[in-house]
Order: structure tokens, then sequence, then C-alpha cells
């Protein structure tokens, strides 16, 4: 981060609360393909809570998909346009915002060397300019915006897995639980191996659904353990299976993602 | 002996081996409690190190330079293990490391040999090779004469019958040892073992080990080891013969204070495990009069050409990523089918197949990188475990899970497609879906979902449509 | 032997792989720059002071369940009649060149010369000096040199009675490498505390084949 952005961190830090030195940026969401089709609440919860900080939020509606799944899968070559038509979406944004860690990290690991592959100088180039640009959403609040309450009020007893990309990945570290935790009304509970692989992994939960299926299993004996209404994460595909096998068992919990608690207020049914 | 070896030319694909490894509640059980100790244990030993990262750093370039210089440092190790009085044999492959081990045991005059723990000797199946040639190899290593008195094979790469417990382990030892009266405490199971190979180490002329390092500098060999039994081989046969792949060599003596620093905390969780011996070649007045390593490749040539792969010859062997797994942590080591389990063993294998075999290997992974955070010479498994994957994608060209690839990426390269699939998807399954709005049944390659987990109906408006609306109502 | 020609082809073959793998031959100097490149950024150097190295030296054999003495240099002898004694040691193999005043009276030295495996495993134990001990992990470190000797004398013998002196005691384990250099071709064992396993249920048990007692009497 640049010497500038760390004062203003610095000061946001300080005044703790809505107030941000940042206002009025113009942010590109990519929503990514599975929230634009299985989980559109969460897009109108990072909007939600992005315009009430005082931004501009943006949609090119061109965007599809990052190309995670294909990549690793084994399918590099099928991933490649993706990277292209993700630059060109995003060209010129002032900053991306993503509620999925593991397509930030899918972009930031992989795209630098996928575009040497593709070897077109300018895409290269264009991959250079726009990556630092590219923020998961909590670390946009957290990291780029400086934030930890962004005036949510969410009174329901949650607990928080950290999704393998963001965790290891992206270092999100205790951000999303800072969030979590300025969230007023929240009754926060730690989850018992909050770091430990939830199971999904992407093609992993088809083609390895006995290991897959144990490894949740042993996720959502830690969930209810903690007498939690809902489990909460950065990643609705950890959500998705999570959820899941939380329903199959009809154990009444539910999964929400964090900005839709973030979004969370007085006004909004709950 | 062992029982049928684990060999990745025949063992069941890993979903399926690992169904059948997950039914075994016990080995289930002594699996999780094994790896909750070593991580604990591994997790206090680095907490302590504030240059725990910098010694990673530092085990990484050590490993990276050797492979960039490999033949250099081989030659160089050559040469003075030969100054120092060794004799250096190389082998292509397995079958050639066989057939030299066996010929320099038979000219040593002994039909038996006491052997330390070395995976590089499982992974060439020496002894049902040693077997075959009138010659009895004798584990001394506990683990592996667990394994071996058990007939059973090695499921981790440290802590080889991790997957055994006390009342298994007596249960063997109460049979091969003739010991009726036996206890189940870990001591008294450990002293039976001791009693039982005293006698062999004292009369036996020709042990066979492994390597962990090779130094180049000084034609020395370094082993690393709890009991002593390594000890007790090294020191006291007549003739000794060491096996090890040319990955095992490293540039200098000097760059053991970095890796036996990252080895013993990332294996076992200890600062300093008991014993590592290293020697020179032959010193007629301390230990045996002969002495042979044999270099072997077995394919880590093929390794080393791979620029993207080359980075799986850096391990050190420490089993870290193992305990780390939360794959392993669920089906142990037997279900790779192959000694080098878990993460490591996920890349090493299919590799040293030459990808021929063990491609379901790369995907027995979520890619949570939990084995990347702690492997000591810091190897991108992850990043490794999609390399592979995409050579097992072109090797198996037109399928139908790559016909049904192509048709995705289709669709993401198009919003109009992307649009209208979106739309057709949630027709094709609204039959699915029952009243509460949840799948309970997916049916072809979708169907390993549901077997654990229900789906949610997919909502009636994306959110782009969302988004569009909300523009044509002006917000 | 038989296996000398079929060797040559085999390490012609494996090196001309490794070549092709790489691009090339490799080249000392190319070696030797890459090896001098390698960022060592960890702690090589003591941080701690004289005396705490010691404590930390003794923390750490205690640890291990080693018993721990410090004298003074004409104490050794008392020290050693005692931790004997108190092993109920009689017979004890000794190597050549250890100092005769180290030695307390009423016991029976055997001088190793090369005694046969079997005949180690009857003495009741092995005294011995080192040539460095590493405090941070608690490791004594032994060469075939005089004081210390042979290898399977240290191995063999079911009891360890090892003389260390304080200025031999370095804190990390990149001084010890350091200090070891200019003997890296002599056989060196490096012992951490009694034998042990952890093969049966991550249960750590002492004392499997190498010594499973060991006291040190450290001299300064």
């Amino acid at each position: 981060m640049s010497c500038v952005g760390e004062i203003y961190s610095l000061l946001n830090f300080v005044s703790g609360s809505l107030f941000s030195l940042e206002v009025g940026l113009r942010v590109s969401l990519f929503i990514t393909c599975y929230n634009d089709t299985l989980f559109p609440e969460t897009g109108k919860a990072v909007v939600r809570v992005l315009e009430r900080l005082g931004h501009t939020v943006e949609f090119p509606t061109g965007q599809t998909c990052c190309g995670q799944m294909h990549y690793n899968t084994g399918y590099q070559a099928e991933a490649m346009p993706l990277l292209e038509r993700f630059v060109t979406q995003f060209r010129g944004a002032e900053a991306v915002v993503v509620p999925s860690s593991s397509c930030v990290a899918m972009i930031r690991d992989h795209y630098p060397k996928m575009a040497l592959a593709i070897g077109k100088k300018e895409l290269i180039a264009d991959v250079e300019e726009l990556l630092p640009k590219v923020f998961e959403f909590s670390e946009f609040l957290t990291k780029r915006l400086g934030l930890e309450d962004v005036g949510a009020f969410y009174p329901h007893r949650v607990t928080y897995h950290a999704s393998c990309h963001g965790l290891r990945n992206l270092e999100l570290g205790d951000g999303p639980v800072r969030l979590l935790k300025a969230v007023r009304g929240i009754d926060l509970v730690e989850l018992q191996g909050l770091e430990q692989c939830c199971g999904f992994g992407g093609t992993f939960a088809v083609k390895n659904a006995d290991v897959s299926a144990a490894m949740l299993a042993d996720k959502m004996a830690a969930v209810l353990e903690t007498k939690a209404e809902a489990c909460t994460a950065c990643d609705n595909s950890c959500l998705m299976h999570i959820q899941g096998g939380l329903h199959r068992q009809k154990t009444g919990v539910r999964t929400v993602h964090l900005a839709e608690i973030l979004a969370g207020d007085e006004g909004v049914a709950q | 002996m062992s029982a049928v070896a684990l060999d990745p030319k025949t063992a069941p694909t890993f979903p399926m081996a690992a169904k059948a490894a997950m039914g075994d509640a016990q080995l289930r059980k002594n699996v999780r409690h094994a790896t909750d100790v070593i991580q604990a244990k591994r997790a206090r030993v680095v907490a302590e190190m504030p240059d725990w990262q910098d010694l990673r750093e530092a085990g990484k370039q050590i490993r990276q330079h050797t492979m960039e210089n490999l033949d250099f440092y081989l030659e160089e190790f050559e040469a003075n293990c030969t100054r120092a009085g060794g004799v250096v044999h190389w082998a292509r492959d397995a079958e050639e490391a066989r057939r030299t081990i066996v010929s320099l045991v038979k000219a040593s005059g002994s039909d038996e040999v006491i052997k330390i723990k070395s995976m590089t000797t499982e992974e060439i199946q020496l002894n049902s090779a040693l077997e075959a040639a009138g010659v009895h190899p004798i584990e001394t290593d506990l683990a592996e004469l667990i394994i071996q008195l058990g007939e059973d094979r090695p499921s981790h790469i440290v802590v080889p019958a991790l997957h055994k417990n006390r009342q298994q382990i007596r249960e063997i030892f109460q049979r091969t040892m003739n010991l009726p009266e036996l206890g189940d405490k870990p001591h008294d199971l450990a002293d039976a073992a001791r009693v039982f190979l005293r006698e062999k180490f004292l009369r036996v002329k020709t042990g066979v080990s492994g390597a962990n390092f090779l130094i180049a500098e000084t034609g020395g060999v370094c082993i690393v080891e709890s009991e002593g039994n390594g000890r007790m081989c090294l020191t006291l046969p007549e003739t000794l013969i060491a096996v090890a792949g040319i990955d095992k060599v490293i540039p200098r003596y000097q760059d053991l204070e970095v890796l036996l620093q990252l080895l013993p905390r990332s294996a076992t969780g200890e600062r300093m495990n008991p014993y590592t011996s290293v020697w020179t070649g032959v010193d007629t007045a301390d230990g045996p009069r002969v002495f042979h390593v044999v270099l072997m490749d077995n394919a880590r040539t093929e390794i080393l050409a791979d620029e993207e792969a080359r980075q799986t010859l850096n391990c050190i062997r420490c089993a870290a990523c193992q305990n780390a797994c939360p794959v392993y942590r669920q089906t142990g080591g037997h279900a790779y089918g192959s000694v080098y389990a878990g993460p490591i063993g996920a890349i090493l294998t299919p590799q040293l197949q030459e990808m021929h075999h063990a491609q379901s290997l790369p995907y027995a992974s979520s890619l949570c990188g939990a084995c990347y955070e702690v492997c000591p010479v810091k190897i991108n498994i992850p990043e490794v475990l999609i390399h592979l994957r995409n050579k097992v994608v072109k090797q198996k060209g037109l399928s139908a899970e790559a016909l049904a690839m192509r048709t995705m990426g289709l669709i993401f390269r198009s919003e109009r497609r992307f649009r209208a699939a979106q739309r057709l998807g949630r027709v094709a399954e609204s039959p699915l879906a029952g009243k509460d709005g949840w799948i309970g049944w997916l049916p072809g390659l979708l169907g390993g979902w549901t077997q654990a987990r229900d789906l949610q109906e997919m909502p009636k408006e994306t959110f782009r449509d969302w988004w569009e609306k909300r523009g044509k109502n002006g917000n | 032997m038989a296996t000398d020609m079929v060797t040559n082809s085999a390490r012609e073959e494996v090196l001309r792989r490794i070549r092709a793998a790489k691009g090339g031959v490799a080249n000392p100097e190319v070696a030797l720059a890459g090896w001098n490149a390698v960022e060592r950024r960890y702690k090589r150097e003591a941080t701690r002071s004289r005396e705490a190295i010691l404590e930390v030296l003794v923390d750490r054999l205690q640890d291990y369940d080693a018993r721990v003495v410090r004298v003074m240099h004409v104490d050794v002898s008392s020290a050693a009649l005692r931790m004997l004694t108190e092993r109920g040691a009689k017979r004890m193999v000794v190597p050549r060149g250890l100092p005769a005043e180290w030695l307390p009276d009423g016991f029976e030295f055997v001088v190793d010369d090369g005694l046969p495996a079997a005949e180690l495993d009857r003495v009741d134990g092995v005294i011995t000096g080192a040539t460095l001990a590493i405090a941070e992990t608690g490791t004594v470190v032994l060469q075939n040199v005089a004081g210390q000797g042979r290898r399977a004398a240290t191995l063999v013998p079911d009891y360890h009675l090892c003389v260390v002196r304080v200025e031999d005691v370095v804190e990390t384990v990149p001084e010890a490498f350091g200090r070891l250099q200019a003997t890296s071709g002599l056989a060196t064992t490096f012992v951490s505390g009694p034998s042990a396993t952890a093969d049966i249920e991550m249960t750590r048990i002492k004392g499997v084949h190498g010594p499973r007692f060991l006291d040190v009497v450290l001299v300064g």
C-alpha cells in the first residue's frame, strides 16, 4: 500500500467508525459466476454496504467467470480466454471488489503467469496494472478503506469459518473477524478448527465425494457445537457446501455470507 | 516382508481406495490422533523460532540451487566419497537398483541384512527382491518392524505404522515374537522390540540403509533417526550399502545447519531428533570396512525436466504435509496406493510413474494449501497439483468431463450465452426441486454432490437481472 | 566387479538425462556463484549471554531426562563417582585419550581398543568427552577422536556419561556447523537425548536401541 494509503488507514483506524476519508470511489463489482447465478443476495448486500459508505458501484455487464474452475481442474487452455475477458471488462476500473476470496486468489496467484503464457505484451501490462486494484470484499473494507465498523446490525448468534483461499492465499488474517466483531447486536462465537478446510475444493466435492463428505461432517460438527444460528464466511462456495450438509441433516442452522451480515441494519428484514 | 506392496501401477483409484479406508473406524481414529499430536508438537517448536521463515526460504533456495546444478553435485559427491573409501554405483531405475543391491549383498557373504527405515527401499520394493534371492531382510525401525511382522504396508513417511494402535501392535508382537504375556503399554512394546532386535544388531554382517542427505562437498552421508537402530546398522556390520535417490544430494556440509533445523521440527515436532549420524566413506577403525552407495534415478530426471514440477524434488521427506492435510486425515496413507502418501505423494507418485499411473492422485486434494504452509522448503504443492491435473487432462483427451468443461468454457466467453445458460439451468433443475426449494438428487457427474448434501434451487432472479431492473427504475 | 561395466553406462546415462533435463552441463563457477547467492537471513550467531546459553543447555538436557551437573575441572571425577554410584555402574568402557583425572577410583575402566560388539554389550556404560554441545537443541556432538572414541562404544552400552566443557558449548546449530567444518569428514554423531520412538500411538518412549540413560557433566 502507498504511504498515502497507510496514512488514510491509520486515520480510519483511529477514528474507528463510519468516517472514512475515502469517499466517493467508483467501485466496480465482479460478482463471480456462481454468486450471480446462485447467491444474488450476496451481490445486493455488497452494493448496499458500499453505497452506505458513500461509494458508487458499477457493474460491467459483460462479466462472466474468472476461470478458476477450469484452471484448477486441469483445463488451463479454457481458462485463458476468461482472463482476457476479465481484463477487458475491468480495464480502467478504480477498484474491483469481489465477494469471493477463491476467485481473487485465482486472479492474484495465477493471472500474471497465465498472461505471460498467452504472451500478448499489452495483456501482460494490463494485468499488472489491474491486479493491485482487485480486492476481496472484506479486504477492500479492512485494508483498502481501513474500516472495521461499517454500520451493521445483525442480532444473531454467528460463527465464522475461514475459507482456505482467503486465509492462506490472500492472508486476510483477522480482518473478517474484526468486521464481524464491530457488528451491533451480533453474538460471535469462535468455531473450533475454523482454519480446517470444509471439503468443498471445487470439483473435488464431486470427484472425491466421500472424502469431501467426511471433511464436511467434521466442519458441521464444529458448527453445531457453537450452537450458532448461522455460519458465515467470505466464500459462498464453502457456505453452499456447508449449508447443503446442514440442510440434509435437518439441523435448522443456516449459512450467510459475510456481506449479508454487514449489510444488515435496523431497517432490513433479517 | 510387507503384504501385497503398495504399487501405484495396480492400486485402486484414490476415490475408491479412500472410500474403503474411511470405512475403517479404528484407522480413522488412529490417524486423527497421530496427526493431531504431531501437528501440535510441530506448532510449538516452530513458534519458538523467530527465524523460521528465513530458514524455510534458505532451505528452498538450497534445494532449488542443488537441482539446477544436480550433475555437478552428484559428480562431486561421487569423487569425494570414492576418495574416502566408499564405492559409488549408479542405477537408472528401480530394477537396476534392486539388482545392484542384491549382488552387493551376496558379495558381502551374508544371507541376512539389517535395514534402517528407508522409503527409497520401499519405493523400489527391495525386500521382495532380497527374499527372492534368498536373503532375509530384517527391518529394525520399530514402525517398519511392526509393518514387517504384521505383513502390512507403510502409511506415512515418518511414522509408517501410525495407523496402528497399541493393542494392534501388541497382538502382532505376541504372535510373532512368541511373547504371550506381553503387556500393551507402549513401554512394554518398545522393550520387546529392543530385545528382539539387539541380538540381530550384534550378529548380522551386512546393513542396508537409505540416506537423508548426501553431502557433495565432503562425500559424506547423513542419516536422521530417533531410535538408535540407524546407528546400529551404520556402525556394527562389516558391510554397509546405502541407496539414495539422486535428489538427496546437497551442496555443502554447512547446508546441514539449515536442513537439520527444518527437518526435525517439521517431521516429529522436536528441536532435534535423538540421533543424527554423518560419516564419510570408510574408517577402518570405526564402522563398516566396506561401504557402497547406490545413486538411483528412477524417473527423478523426468521430474527435473519439467520446470514447473521440478520443485517436487526439493522434498526432504519430513511428512509435515501429510500431518497437515485434511484429506490425509480422513483416509490415512494406504488410500494413496503408494509409499509416498498425502500431498507429497499426490505429486511425487504420479511423476515417478511418468504419469502412466496414479492419475487420480493429483485430484486427491481440495487445494486448501495447508501443505504449502508447513512445507519446510516451500514446495508450492497446490501449484504442482494443478500443473499435473493439466497433464492428466491432456492425456485423457476426449471424455464426458472434457466435453462438459469445453462447453462451460464456451458459455463463459459470451454474455449472451452465459445468461441463456442461467435461464436454462433454472428450467432444467426445476423438476428436481422439492416444494421447499431444495434438491436432494442430481444426475450423472453431479451426483457426487447430492450424496451428502442438498442443493438449493436457483433463485428466480440473478444478480444481474436485479441490477438491470434497478437501473431501469432509476435505482 | 561385475557391476562396474553396467554402472559406468548407468552413470553416463543418468548424467546425460540430468543434463538434458536442465538444458546443459553444470559449470563449477556457476555452481559456486549460485551457492553463494543463497540468502541466509536465519539466525547464525549467539544472542544470549554465556550463562544464559549454559542454562538453556542444562534445561534442554533435563527435558530429555538426561541428568546434568555442573562442576569445576577438579571436581569431574567426584561428579563421575556420584553419578556412576547412583546408576549402579561398576564396569565402564572408556575411549583412548580420555583424561585420566576424570576417572574416580573404585571402578573398572576398560579401554576400547576395538572391543567386539558383544563385549560392549556387557559393560555397564561408557564415559566420553564431547566435541561440542548445542544449547538450543540440547545436542551433544561426538566424533571419533581422542577422548571420544569409536561410534559403537557410545551406542551399544546402555549408559553414557558425557563430559562437556563449557567453552565447547554453542548456542545455535549454525555455530556448531561453523566449528565442525574443519573436521567435516570425520564420523560425527549428534546426540539429543536418549533414544526414543513415537511410533506407538505417538507416545514418546525413551530408550529403544541407543543408551537409555544419559548423564552429562558440564565442566567449567
